[in-house]
């Protein structure tokens, strides 16, 4: 218990302020500011049209009333048409003030959006994979949306709460000095209250965020797991972890609408306040003559006017810790920088297949142990080349480090004869192609996730690249041959099939240089034959690194790789390791042949 | 409507219904949580009462104090004592009444949506898997949470509109005390006000429901693409992925800004209609004091009561544009709590020990499509032995391993443990005496402790340690720096694939099952590793029945009969060696390898 009230009070020091995350936004989102100076004055002139009345009000007591010669109706009459015709003239100011508003924050968000998008993708996949998925989502869908609702009423709330504030002080000021003195005498000291209100605020509604987050982890991962919590009957622990988040996150938006209620109410005091004081004085005035009794009306009007958009900005100020909070996640993610990032000036690779070198290659997950100790390899342009050893020798961490999904910790990689670290994006990516342990498929037609390798490729060429794999008959046999939807994440399809499918996506991505991993794992012996005998003409005119659990493919490959336990142990071709008696390579064959001949 | 029986069109123009439809989810919602919204309703009837009553203090200060004070020169002392004692009363209870109406209706709203999350996810964790298939996860994923959301809406604006509705009735009595022609300036303002806002919903239900449903495609285009985050990476599509969400991302901002301009257009309307009220109410007001009607203070608390007015009547103005919105939202969760197919257990309980017996009679399964994914299969599995499921990707080897451990419902025939039809027994029977381990290994955000043990009984250090030996997974937890205590994070992402499936057999093999049914569930284990743990399973095979889809033949050398699939039908069954003699498609699937192998020889013979 005390470690959390310390933990939260070191974030409560930690959290910059809201204008600093405000200043934060803006400047990231220059469309917000852009006729900004307009969008103020259709404020100004729309305050104006809350005064109409009060004027109004004090015009036909002071002059249509209480006038010389009794009262004049029709002085009023002037009156009550010179304020509709200043009201026609603020609601259009308003009309146009709103449809700006919207046209600019939805367009600045929309960017905003797309460049917190953007930036996920770019950042390693170290990073990626350290935030849960649901809070990725989060940053570009309902963090952004609180922007966008507080910058379209709460935002524009304040910004008319601020001109009425200033246009009623300045009508006050002229009825009496002295009344508006007092006005803001009264008023100083609770905007001071308020501003120590919406400290605690700011963290009520972090909670919140936060809780949020929590709940949808635990939706999805009931959702995602639904046929492991059916078949081990474990419906009653999941729905009880549920709950606990579902309360958790009802429990946090409880404490912030208390916090927020008992703010708002400050206001509310304040507002009968200013109000006894206003009618104390005020008389007092009006005995000495100061002040015409009419004059006291209107700024009894005046005060509601004064006080209401108090209130209501405090109330939006409210709003705008939520929005503020979900702001400075947004631009704390655009704020990280990507650690494997796209060099600036960097350099294309040279034409035609690629030769690779490790050179003292080193690798440790971040607070972790090193998992690869000094790998030195060489692997030759149009080799192909099959990576072996147990499950965690560090054959994963190499490929990723080879296709730089990751950097290493020491040494470097070079590809064609240029560190990674230099080559552009661009170049990189359409150059080098990595299968997945866990190819993931898209929703969609079969030849929509074959494009996402190549957009422009049309449906008979990735229909001639099936059957250059001999996966015509699969594809024809597939209720709607190309055009089958495969389903969320390719449900449709079995794991076997959809690993045919990322492979064929790889294949149409035409690189110089095709990494895959494990990729085959899972497709039946007759299918993977035939996958095999195609991949064999692929991998022809370029380099390919296959990093194998099944022998045979180390048996067809020009040099086999051994790594165990982060060293690369052996290297050579299949029939020189396979002799070396008591060696790593010579153990792991010896079970193969065991478990595919023994019968 | 020409053809009688021609199903109504659910789109045809704004929904009549809406409004109706609208009022029932409140009603419903309100009986969830009656208490609070009591308090709410309460508070802002008080609340509302107070602000009314501000307009009498304000006339009656002007013509009992300001007016005499204006012609004496002086201040009556006791008046002005009464008035500022009376507001400062006031606002004590309009602070504890607002306290009231915004506490009260905003845990009344979360109290709703905790009720029906819980409502939503329970029907999650009820329905059968075959439904999970059918609804992406994205879409499951905001029906718990924006859809909840936006049911619930009208309620947080509800007790303000309640507390208006009431205080308009009181002003209009008032108006109509104080002088009838006020009172009709009040009749027309009012009801030209209240069409305004339901003009105004009405418009707005349509773009509001476009704009949600563009909310939840950006949702369900972000959650996928990042899902495949490393696809994208690998293949350099970081560009393409932005131009796809920025697409989607577009098409709401353009929604968006169809919504705000209908906002910009009717808001100020509505703001502007109650000043021009105030302003006739005022010209009114002064004929009628010209002909002696009313006094001087209720000319003052008519046009002050006009304006207060004014801002509260738009608290129902957010309920109405709510209304639209928290139909769709509460459509869709109906549509979670009404979807069946649930799974009826029966009442039975096998009290057997040791091995099950299980046994497939005659069953066919058929997709909702009608394509048939298994055809009279019959086959069993006899206590304490292995049977081999074998076939080509896509003859049915999953289906199959889902009905045995009762997923999902045979279509026709019928799946039996010792005897005793798997519809006839109960949840906890089933899973006591089954444990399927899936092709795709999913991991709790958990210990690897929890994630073991499951908060199933009888599971202690002990057994865990003893089933993660048996999996071959005791060297790799061992190695964890918190060892069983170590969280695993969202769906085990710090685990290789490999990893994850030794833990999830070593779930299986924790509950000490009866029967085991591995689907393809060692596929992304080394050869080696797997060779140990088959040789581990072996051990234990005396005391459960093994179900087991393979393609490895040294998973299928150990099982004591295979049964071989084709396109949905068992079309040889027997030991491996006599099918391998027997049966020409299964001798040319298993024999894949060594094929491959005496090609690629051949080859060197030849090029040689």
């Amino acid at each position: 218990m005390s470690t959390d009230n310390a933990t939260e009070r070191e974030q409560e020091r930690n959290e910059p302020g809201p204008f600093e995350t405000l200043g934060r936004g803006l400047r990231l989102s220059p469309e917000l500011r852009s006729g900004l100076a307009f969008t103020l004055v259709l404020a100004a002139i729309t305050s104006i049209g809350r005064l109409v009345v009060p004027v109004s009000a004090q015009k036909v007591l002071d002059n249509g009333l209480f006038g010389a010669g009794g009262p004049d109706v029709r002085y009023v009459l002037g009156v009550t048409a010179i304020g509709i015709g200043v009201l026609a003239v603020t609601t259009a100011s308003n009309y146009l003030m709103n449809k700006r508003l919207f046209i600019v924050t939805e367009t600045a968000l929309a960017n905003l959006r797309r460049r917190t998008f953007r930036h996920i993708h770019d950042l390693s996949m170290l990073h990626q994979q350290s935030e849960r998925r649901g809070s990725l989502t989060a940053r570009v869908t309902t963090d952004i949306d609180t922007v966008s609702q507080f910058l379209q009423q709460g935002g524009m709330q304040i910004i008319t709460s601020l001109a009425q504030i200033v246009v009623a002080t300045a009508v006050m000021i002229v009825y009496s000095w002295q009344l508006a003195l007092a006005v803001w005498v009264v008023f100083v000291p609770v905007s001071l209250l308020i501003k120590w209100l919406q400290k605690h605020l700011a963290n009520a509604y972090s909670n919140v965020r936060k809780s949020v987050a929590m709940m949808l982890s635990a939706v999805s991962e009931s959702v995602v797991g639904a046929g492991v919590v059916r078949s081990y009957g474990v419906g009653a622990r999941t729905s009880q972890r549920l709950d606990t988040a579902i309360e958790d996150h009802r429990h946090n938006q409880a404490k912030a609408i208390r916090r927020s209620a008992f703010s708002f109410g400050a206001g509310e005091i304040v507002h009968f306040g200013v109000y006894a004081v206003v009618v104390v004085l005020g008389a007092y005035l009006v005995a000495g003559g100061d002040m015409t009794v009419g004059q006291l009306t209107a700024f009894l009007f005046l005060v509601t006017l004064f006080i209401q958009p108090v209130v209501t900005a405090t109330e939006m100020l409210n709003e705008a810790q939520n929005a503020v909070s979900g702001w400075r996640r947004v631009l704390d993610v655009l704020d990280t920088e990507p650690d494997v990032a796209d060099p600036v000036d960097g350099s294309d690779l040279p034409e035609g297949p690629l030769g690779v070198r490790f050179e003292e290659v080193r690798f440790a997950y971040p607070g972790g142990e090193e998992v690869l100790h000094g790998i030195d390899v060489e692997i030759r342009a149009h080799t192909k080349v099959a990576v072996v050893g147990e499950t965690g020798s560090g054959k994963t961490t190499f490929a990723k480090l080879l296709t730089r999904l990751m950097d290493p910790t020491a040494g470097r990689v070079l590809l064609g004869g240029t560190p990674l670290r230099e080559i552009r994006f661009a170049s990189l990516r359409s150059r080098v192609t990595m299968v997945p342990q866990e190819g993931f498929l898209f929703n969609g037609t079969l030849a929509h996730n074959i494009r996402f390798a190549r957009p422009e490729i049309g449906e008979a060429e990735i229909y001639v690249a099936f059957s250059e794999l001999g996966l015509a008959d699969w594809v024809d046999a597939l209720p709607n041959g190309l055009d089958t939807e495969l389903g969320e994440g390719g449900a449709n399809l079995s794991v076997g099939e959809r690993q045919l499918v990322s492979l064929v996506r790889a294949y149409v991505a035409d690189p110089d240089l095709l990494v895959l991993d494990e990729a085959t794992s899972a497709v039946d012996p007759a299918t993977e034959l035939r996958l095999s005998s195609a991949l064999d003409a692929v991998t022809r005119g370029r380099t390919t690194v296959i990093i194998a659990h099944r022998l045979s493919t180390a048996e067809t490959s020009d040099e086999v790789l051994v790594f165990d336990a982060g060293n690369l142990v052996q290297h050579g071709p299949h029939a020189e390791l396979a002799a070396e008696e008591g060696s790593v390579y010579a153990g792991l064959h010896g079970s193969w042949i065991e478990q595919t001949r023994s019968s | 409507m020409t053809h009688a029986a021609a199903p109504p069109l659910p789109d045809a123009g704004p929904e009549p219904g809406i409004l109706r439809a609208g009022l029932r989810n409140i009603r419903d919602m309100i009986r969830i949580e009656p208490k609070r919204f009591s308090i709410a309703v309460v508070g802002a009837m008080v609340n509302t009462a107070m602000q009314m009553s501000v307009a009498f203090i304000i006339g009656w200060v002007v013509s009992q104090v300001a007016v005499p004070a204006f012609e004496n020169g002086e201040v009556g002392t006791g008046s002005v004592a009464i008035g500022v004692g009376a507001l400062l009363g006031m606002s004590i209870l309009r602070f504890s009444s607002m306290c009231a109406r915004r506490i009260g209706s905003g845990t009344q709203m979360f109290q709703v949506q905790a009720h029906w999350r819980r409502q939503v996810t329970r029907r999650y964790l009820a329905l059968p898997v075959s439904w999970h298939q059918k609804h992406p996860t994205g879409t499951l994923l905001s029906n718990a949470n924006a859809d909840v959301e936006a049911a619930t809406r009208p309620l947080a604006p509800l007790p303000f509109a309640c507390g208006t509705l009431f205080m308009l009735v009181l002003s209009m009595v008032v108006f109509f005390t104080i002088d009838w022609a006020i009172a009709l300036v009040a009749l027309g303002m009012f009801p030209a006000l209240f069409t305004l806002n339901a003009v105004f919903a009405s418009k707005m239900a349509p773009r509001a429901k476009r704009a949600q449903e563009l909310r939840a495609a950006v949702s369900a285009d972000g959650h996928e693409s990042f899902d495949g985050a490393l696809v994208v990476k690998a293949m350099g599509r970081e560009a393409a992925e932005t131009e796809r969400f920025a697409g989607t991302a577009g098409e709401l901002r353009d929604a968006m800004i169809g919504v705000g301009r209908l906002r910009a257009a009717f808001e100020p309307l509505i703001q502007g209609l109650p000043e021009i009220g105030t302003l006739l109410a005022l010209l009114v007001g002064l004929t009628r004091y010209e002909a002696g009607a009313i006094g001087l203070g209720e000319l003052v608390t008519v046009s002050f009561m006009f304006s207060i007015l004014a801002f509260p009547i738009r608290a129902i103005g957010w309920v109405l544009g709510d209304l639209p919105t928290s139909v769709v939202g509460r459509r869709r969760v109906d549509g979670v709590l009404a979807a069946t197919g649930d799974m009826a257990y029966g009442d039975r309980e096998l009290d057997g020990t040791g091995p099950a017996r299980l046994e497939f009679d005659s069953v066919a399964y058929s997709y909702a499509d009608g394509t048939e994914a298994l055809t009279d299969v019959s086959f069993t599995v006899e206590p304490g032995t292995t049977v081999a499921l074998v076939g080509a990707t896509g003859s049915g080897k999953s289906t199959l391993a889902h009905l045995a451990a009762r997923l999902t419902d045979p279509t026709r025939g019928a799946v039996r443990f010792d005897g005793v039809d798997l519809r006839e027994l109960t949840h906890r029977s089933l899973a006591a005496t089954c444990a399927l381990v899936q092709q795709i290994p999913f991991v709790f955000d958990d210990t690897v402790r929890a994630n073991l043990a499951l908060d199933r009984e009888g599971i202690d250090d002990t057994r865990i340690w003893q089933a993660l030996a048996a999996a071959g997974a005791d060297k790799f937890v061992g190695d964890l720096e918190a060892g069983l205590d170590t969280e695993l994070g969202e769906r085990g992402t710090s685990l290789s694939g490999g990893q994850r499936q030794r833990l999830t057999l070593a779930r299986a093999l924790a509950g000490q099952p009866r029967l085991l049914v591995l689907d393809d569930a060692t596929s992304a284990v080394d050869p080696k590793v797997e060779s140990e743990i088959l040789a581990g399973l072996k051990d234990s095979a005396d005391a459960a029945g093994v179900l087991v889809v393979a393609y490895r033949r040294a998973t299928i050398a150990l099982a004591d009969e295979v049964v071989f699939l084709e396109g949905g039908r068992i079309t040889a069954r027997g030991t491996h060696a006599e099918l391998l003699e027997t049966h020409r498609p299964y001798a040319e699937l298993v024999t894949a390898y060594e094929r491959a192998e005496a090609e690629r020889e051949f080859d060197e013979e030849t090029a040689a």
